[in-house]
This record gives structure tokens, C-alpha cells and sequence, in this order.
């Protein structure tokens, strides 16, 4: 029962809290994921024929923290020569490693994969610090994926003959592989787990701004007991990964980078038999129509483009939407950019992380200073970002079109350039009008108008409802300027195998 | 006879991604104690059994205004939430206080009856003195496509209750797909509701975040066609802690800053106030005590 006494006590409790609700969730207070937990030396070698070695040059690089600038370690400088040792020691390990029965073969990928699991939360920490994505995608996204890739081509080393029935696949040889920094880890269980299943052996280049995932991966080959020499990894700069395409003993390039970089590549191996598969750039169309469902669209176009910093090769840079919702489409989007936090990517909360390098975010700015001048309306929220470190706001080009070099040109950042249309023909008239074709959104509650558009986009993955969809078992790869060849899925194998 | 009503479309897959991308938001130190206070002062305490009394009543009204007399600066609960028949009791309990008296109305929880019985029920909890009414909408009404007659209802109930706030509850758990739970906030809103409910805590499912999603989204679109805001009230499921700073994050990322009082938000939950007492008596004493230091209202 209340008292007097009581009530004026009760009244006086209910009042001073509510005016706080501001510092509630205005700014969620640092959630930094703990790193005391990781082993990270101060110099790192290269990995070849089971052993770390320093490198023949003796030349050792700095490799940086993109959030602040600050060195991380000191990783070795490879050259053409140490190009050379490793090939030679891939090639000696490829007679062994190409008859050992393939159940054994598969145990050792099992091994790979259950050993990233164990040490997933380091493998997140080293790969947000080396290369600036946020933890909350490189704990909840780069590490499962890689470990699944493993487990997945595991499955197939033994199985081979049913991924081609009524022929005999038998491995090709030493593969050169050649990786990117926007999924350093990804991208390396991406190459390794086909070529290990089907009995080749492996020379790996990976990015020289993102060494480390790659540098702790080969401690864990070395744990697992891998054959000397099955897995080699050189770090190095660009002359490194040109020594490794241009060796005569390496039988198979798989590269993922820029498209450039990609036709360089194939001029390099003209004339040689060397087989190749190439993941280059996109420009990939986001389509939404107007019986989409607009909020969750909304959602798929900022994973489409702010997912990574942008760094993705499929992401989805262009953004179509028809005409008749347009005005809606983009107030809801500049209304969610607004809960973007950009930030420390150690920060769980952090939404958007650290560009990867100075040099890529001087190109990324160089194409947000072009879109101006081109006359496009630039949409940026108010946002806080570091002082320190390499950062760049979430970015929209409102009114632009085909003619825009911002449209054309892949930007490689979180800027989304934004287009009308009225119908399905114009759509997919202007998605299709570019060099690239890796992929491509679409966005509708019609199930017929998903089979009609999926059909005729040129592009090698369409994802229908939802964007940045990956999976060991789906295949992925481009058409056109995007390169040939899949990773992923059965088709992941045919690249690794002969006849 | 046109029958449609038209809302827009909701990707469920889409609707689930957005909502474990919400609970990624890790709220520590600082926010979490300001969220729990501020969920604390979001709660109607309820108690709609069968077997209700007035010494049931009586004994949750004084927790509602003394949750936990040990912790300092503890706000009240924002109601208690009882059937018609026991807001007398309620009022009396609670007089002088700042919680508010909502009742249960129309028939809850089938609203399966007249319009003549739902508008004196109404009546009831009225004179007897109830701030909020909680009214339930005609399901079966709504799935056979009349819609008319669902939004008629609610405008009449809106029409009985005057100054009284009226939250309309939509049982999700019983309209099956998120379009029709879009369709359905969009019919209580423009009939005149000044609060949208999830459940009645009747049946499973209650409350889930999907679903409270999508009203949410309701409620901005509206607010951004008219500049009117409704309020929000997901009642039943919601027994912890971290699930009521979930929903908090959600609302802030999707409503703003202006919708993070009572006035615009509560939770509908008998147990929640309890675990957040726990969580909170944690920060005062630096462990978990026993449950038993916790009243059981």
C-alpha cells in the first residue's frame, strides 16, 4: 500500500534516467573484441617445402594496420629465386602427393579444416588487424566460410570419379596461385582446398598489404603433418607473383585481382600449355523493382555495396531501381545509411571497417571527387570516422547513367552509384552494357520475373532477394572482362584436373 | 465488391537477416545499465489468468511502483495490464503513482463476440478507471478477406475509448505470414490506433523479432507519410534481459531517438522485470544473487 512517504519516493525514481536515453544507443560505448588472446610474431619467413625459410634476398617489408597505420610485423620479401625453390619443391612433392590415396589426401584437408575451426577467433583477429574488415565479418563470414571450404573439398578427394563419371580426372601438377587482399584468408582456402583434393601441389603468392591469415594458415599446414612441400607460400610484392606465372615448371595459374593485372596474366602464359582460371573485377547491377519488398531490398543494397568496405569483386555497384519508386527506395536507403557506424574494425559494432591500403583509398577518392565534377548529387551521412588510419564514408551518386565513368569504372570502395529504369527490356539492356559480368541482384516478389532476368544477365552468379551470398557448394566466377573458370561447387574442381 | 486492401510486400528471408544482424550490436558497460533502466520504465506488468483476485492485483501493483527497494534510482514499470473486472482494484493500489492502468478489452483474448458486448466491455474498463485499452482485432475476419469490417471495428473501439490510448493487438501468431502482419498494422494504424500489439500471450507464437520488425517498418511509414507517430507494444516471449536490450536495439535503428520512451514503447511481460532486476543486481553487488532476493509478484 502507498504512503505518503512512499509516493514521493516512487515519483522521485521515475524522473532523472529517461533524460540519458541519448547516450543509450547515440553511441554504443566501445566493444573492442580482445586480442590478448593471439600469437603474433615479430618477423615472419616464407613456407616452403615444409619449413620456414628466410628469404634469399634477406629483405623483410613492414606489413601495416589499415585502422591506424601502425606496423604489425616484419614478413619476408620474396623473389624470383625463392619463386624457383618453391616450385622445385611443389614439383618433387607432386610424385608423392598425386598417388597417395586420396582418403589420405582428404584427411589432411579434414585436419586443415577442423584446425581454422579451433582457432577461429585468432584467425578473425589477425585478419581484421592485417587487412581493416570489420571483426564482426571476418568472425562471422571470412573464418566459417574458409574452414567450410575445406571441410566441403575434403568430401570430394575421394569421390572424384563421381564428379566425372565415366572418365579418369587425374591432377595436373604444380599450381600457381595468385591472391588478393579483400578476403586474404577466404581467397587462399578458396584456391588450396580444389587443387589439395585433386592431388596437385601448390605454390601460393598472397597480397602483399594482407600476408598474415595466409602466414598463420601455413603454420597449420605445417601442424597438420601436410607432406614437405604439397603446400609452399611465398610472400612478396608484384615481381614475385610475375616470377611465379612466368616458371616454366608451374603447370596451372589461378589468379583473383584486377582485371588488368588478369590480361597481363594471359598474355604472360600465350603459347605455353599452361591452363589458367581468372576471378577479375565486376561492376556488378543491383536491381530493384517495384514489387520488391522495399525495406528488405534496402538491406540488400547496403550488404550489396557497404559489405567489406566495398572491397568486392561482386558487389553490387550499381544500383537500378525502377522509376516509379525510386524517390521511395532512396529515402529509405539514405535513412539506414544513417545507422552505419564507421569505426575501429576491432569494434564489434563496427558496420563499416578500414580501407585497405592508403593507395586504395586515394583511388577510391579519386573516383568520389570524379563523381562530382561528372555532376552527380553525392549523398554521404553524417558520420563520425578515426582520425587515424585509412577510412571513407558510405557513399551514394544519385542521377547518374551509363555515360558516367563512375558507373563504368569498378571503384572498389563503399560507393554506390544509383540509375532509373521504366522496364525490364531498358534493365537489362544497361546491367549487361559493361565489360564485367560476374554478377548481378535482383530484387522482386515475382518468382517468373527472377527466371526471365537470370537467364538473360551476363553474369556468372545472380542472386535473387539477398546479395553476397557464398557457399562452398555454389560455384562463382564471371563471364566476360570478369574473368573464366568457377571456384566453388563440382565446377570447382575441373580446373585442377586433366584427362 | 472490392475486397483488397493493399500493403507492401515483406521478403521473410530478408525480414530474419535484418534482425540477426541487430543482435550482432554488442551494448556493454554504460549502455547496457542505461538500456535495462530505460526497458525496466518500458514494462506493463500483466497478469491475465483465469484465476485473478484482487490479492493477485493488489500484490503486482505494489511491486509495479517497488520493483526492488534495495537497488537505488530503479524507475516504476509504465503499467500494469489486468482484465476489466480488476481495474478497481488496480486503480486503488496504484493511486498517486505514475504507473498507468491498462485493461484487456472486446473480448480478449478470441474476440470472438458482438460489437455490442466488445463496446461495453470497453465501457467497463473505462468506468472503472483504466488509462490504456488493450483491444484484440477479428482474426478470423482479417483471414477471410474482411477487411473492411476489421478496420470498421477498430475505428468503433477507437471511437468507445475517447481519451483513453488504445493499443490494438494483432496476434500474430495466429495471422501466419509477415504480409499479414504488414497488412494488418497498416489496418490498425489507419483506423485510428495509438498503439500497434503483437500477441496476447495466449498462444504461441508471441512476440518474436521478425514480427516486431515489420510493425516497426509499418509505423515508419506512416510517421513519414503523415508525420503521425503510433506506438509499439510487443507483449509475450520477452523474458530476458538481453532480448529487451535486442528489441531496444531495433527500435533505435529503425524509429530513432523519439520513440525510446514509455510513451511509445513497452514491453508486454510478467517475468522480464525480474531478469533484469537479477542483471542489475549483479552491477550493484558485482555477482548474481540468488533468485530468491528477487520478489515474486
Amino acid at each position: 500500500m502507498a504512503t505518503s512517504k512512499n509516493i514521493k519516493a516512487v515519483q522521485k525514481k521515475s524522473a532523472p534516467f529517461v533524460s540519458s536515453v541519448k547516450s543509450v544507443f547515440q553511441n554504443y560505448v566501445p566493444a573492442p573484441e580482445s586480442s590478448d588472446h593471439i600469437q603474433l610474431k615479430p618477423q615472419y619467413n616464407l613456407f616452403i617445402n615444409g619449413k620456414f625459410v628466410k628469404p634469399l634476398s634477406k629483405i623483410y617489408y613492414d606489413t601495416i594496420n589499415p585502422a591506424t597505420g601502425n606496423k604489425i610485423a616484419s614478413v619476408a620479401k620474396g623473389n624470383d629465386k625463392d619463386i624457383d625453390a618453391a616450385v622445385k619443391a611443389a614439383s618433387k612433392a607432386f610424385q608423392s602427393w598425386s598417388k597417395t590415396d586420396p582418403k589420405e589426401r582428404a584427411k589432411y584437408i579434414y585436419r586443415i579444416a577442423r584446425m581454422i575451426q579451433e582457432r577461429a577467433r585468432e584467425f578473425a583477429v589477425f585478419e581484421t588487424m592485417n587487412g581493416g574488415k570489420s571483426i564482426r565479418e571476418s568472425r562471422d563470414i571470412d573464418v566459417p566460410l574458409a574452414a567450410n571450404h575445406f571441410f566441403y573439398y575434403a568430401g570430394w578427394a575421394d569421390k572424384l570419379e563421381y564428379a566425372f563419371p565415366n572418365r579418369t580426372p587425374q591432377p595436373i601438377g604444380v599450381a600457381g596461385q595468385i591472391i588478393p587482399w579483400n578476403f586474404p584468408l577466404l581467397m587462399a582456402a578458396w584456391k588450396l582446398a580444389p587443387a589439395l583434393a585433386t592431388g596437385n601441389t601448390v605454390v601460393l603468392k598472397p597480397a602483399e598489404s594482407t600476408p598474415l591469415t595466409a602466414l598463420k594458415l601455413a603454420e597449420i599446414i605445417q601442424e597438420s603433418g601436410l607432406p614437405d612441400g604439397v603446400v609452399n607460400i611465398v610472400t612478396g610484392f608484384g615481381d614475385c607473383g610475375a616470377a611465379l606465372v612466368n616458371h616454366p615448371k608451374v603447370n596451372k595459374i589461378a589468379f583473383t585481382g584486377s582485371t588488368p593485372v588478369g590480361k597481363l596474366i594471359q598474355k604472360s602464359i600465350a603459347g605455353t600449355s599452361k591452363k589458367a582460371t581468372l576471378e577479375l573485377g565486376g561492376k556488378a547491377a543491383n536491381i530493384i523493382f517495384d514489387d520488391a519488398p522495399i525495406d528488405q531490398a534496402v538491406e540488400g543494397i547496403v550488404n550489396g555495396i557497404f559489405f567489406n568496405q566495398g572491397h568486392v569483386c561482386c558487389a553490387g555497384s550499381r544500383l537500378f531501381i525502377q522509376e516509379n519508386v525510386a524517390e521511395k527506395v532512396i529515402k529509405k536507403l539514405k535513412d539506414r545509411m544513417k545507422t552505419l557506424i564507421v569505426g575501429d574494425p576491432m569494434d564489434k559494432n563496427t558496420d563499416i571497417g578500414a580501407i585497405n591500403s592508403q593507395a586504395q583509398l586515394n583511388k577510391i577518392n579519386h573516383y568520389i571527387k570524379l563523381g562530382q565534377k561528372e555532376g552527380a548529387e553525392i549523398f554521404q551521412p553524417e558520420c563520425s570516422i578515426p582520425s587515424h588510419g585509412f577510412f571513407c564514408k558510405p557513399t551514394l551518386f544519385i542521377g547518374t547513367s551509363q555515360s558516367h565513368r563512375i558507373v563504368q569504372e569498378e571503384i572498389f570502395g563503399p560507393v554506390l552509384t544509383i540509375q532509373t529504369f521504366r522496364t525490364i527490356e531498358e534493365v537489362i539492356e544497361k546491367a549487361n552494357n559493361i565489360p564485367y559480368g560476374l554478377s548481378a541482384g535482383v530484387w522482386t516478389d515475382k518468382g517468373s520475373k527472377i527466371f526471365n532476368l537470370t537467364t538473360k544477365l551476363k553474369v556468372g552468379v545472380v542472386w535473387a532477394n539477398t546479395y553476397n551470398k557464398f557457399d562452398p557448394t555454389s560455384p562463382f566466377g564471371g563471364y566476360k572482362e570478369s574473368g573464366f573458370g568457377r571456384e566453388g561447387g563440382v565446377h570447382g574442381l575441373f580446373p585442377y584436373v586433366k584427362f | 465488391m472490392n475486397k483488397s486492401w493493399i500493403s507492401p510486400t515483406v521478403d521473410q528471408v530478408g525480414v530474419e537477416e535484418r534482425v540477426a544482424r541487430f543482435n550482432t550490436r554488442s551494448v556493454k558497460k554504460e549502455s547496457k545499465m542505461q538500456g535495462m533502466l530505460l526497458a525496466l520504465n518500458m514494462i506493463d506488468l500483466t497478469t491475465l489468468e483465469g484465476k485473478d483476485t484482487a490479492g493477485k492485483v493488489k500484490q503486482m501493483c505494489y511491486k509495479a511502483m517497488h520493483l526492488a527497494d534495495d537497488i537505488e534510482g530503479l524507475p516504476t514499470v509504465a503499467a500494469v495490464c489486468v482484465y476489466p473486472n480488476h481495474v478497481k482494484t488496480a486503480k486503488k493500489a496504484l493511486q498517486g503513482s505514475n504507473v498507468k492502468i491498462a485493461s484487456v478489452a472486446t473480448a480478449f483474448p478470441s474476440g470472438n463476440s458482438s460489437r455490442k458486448i466488445k463496446l461495453e466491455d470497453v465501457k467497463i474498463a473505462l468506468t472503472n478507471g483504466a488509462d490504456e485499452v488493450d483491444m484484440v482485432i477479428s482474426r478470423g475476419e482479417f483471414l477471410a478477406g474482411n477487411y473492411n469490417f476489421v478496420y470498421d471495428e477498430i475505428a468503433a473501439i477507437k471511437e468507445a475509448c475517447g481519451n483513453a490510448r488504445l493499443k490494438v493487438i494483432l496476434e500474430t501468431g495466429e495471422l501466419s505470414t509477415l504480409d499479414n502482419v504488414r497488412k494488418a498494422s497498416d489496418i490498425a494504424i489507419y483506423a485510428g490506433a495509438d498503439f500497434i500489439k503483437t500477441s496476447t500471450g495466449k498462444i504461441q507464437p508471441a512476440a518474436t523479432m521478425p514480427v516486431t520488425l515489420v510493425m516497426l517498418q509499418a509505423i515508419k511509414d506512416y510517421y513519414d507519410e503523415t508525420g503521425i507517430m503510433i506506438g509499439m507494444k510487443p507483449a509475450g516471449g520477452i523474458s530476458t534481459s538481453k532480448q529487451a536490450l535486442q528489441y531496444l536495439v531495433m527500435l533505435y535503428e529503425t524509429l530513432g531517438e523519439k520513440w525510446m520512451t514509455n510513451e511509445w514503447f513497452r514491453f508486454g511481460a510478467s517475468s522480464l522485470a525480474n531478469d533484469i532486476l537479477l542483471q542489475l543486481g549483479k552491477e550493484k553487488y558485482g555477482v548474481y544473487y540468488s533468485g530468491d532476493y528477487i520478489s515474486k509478484d
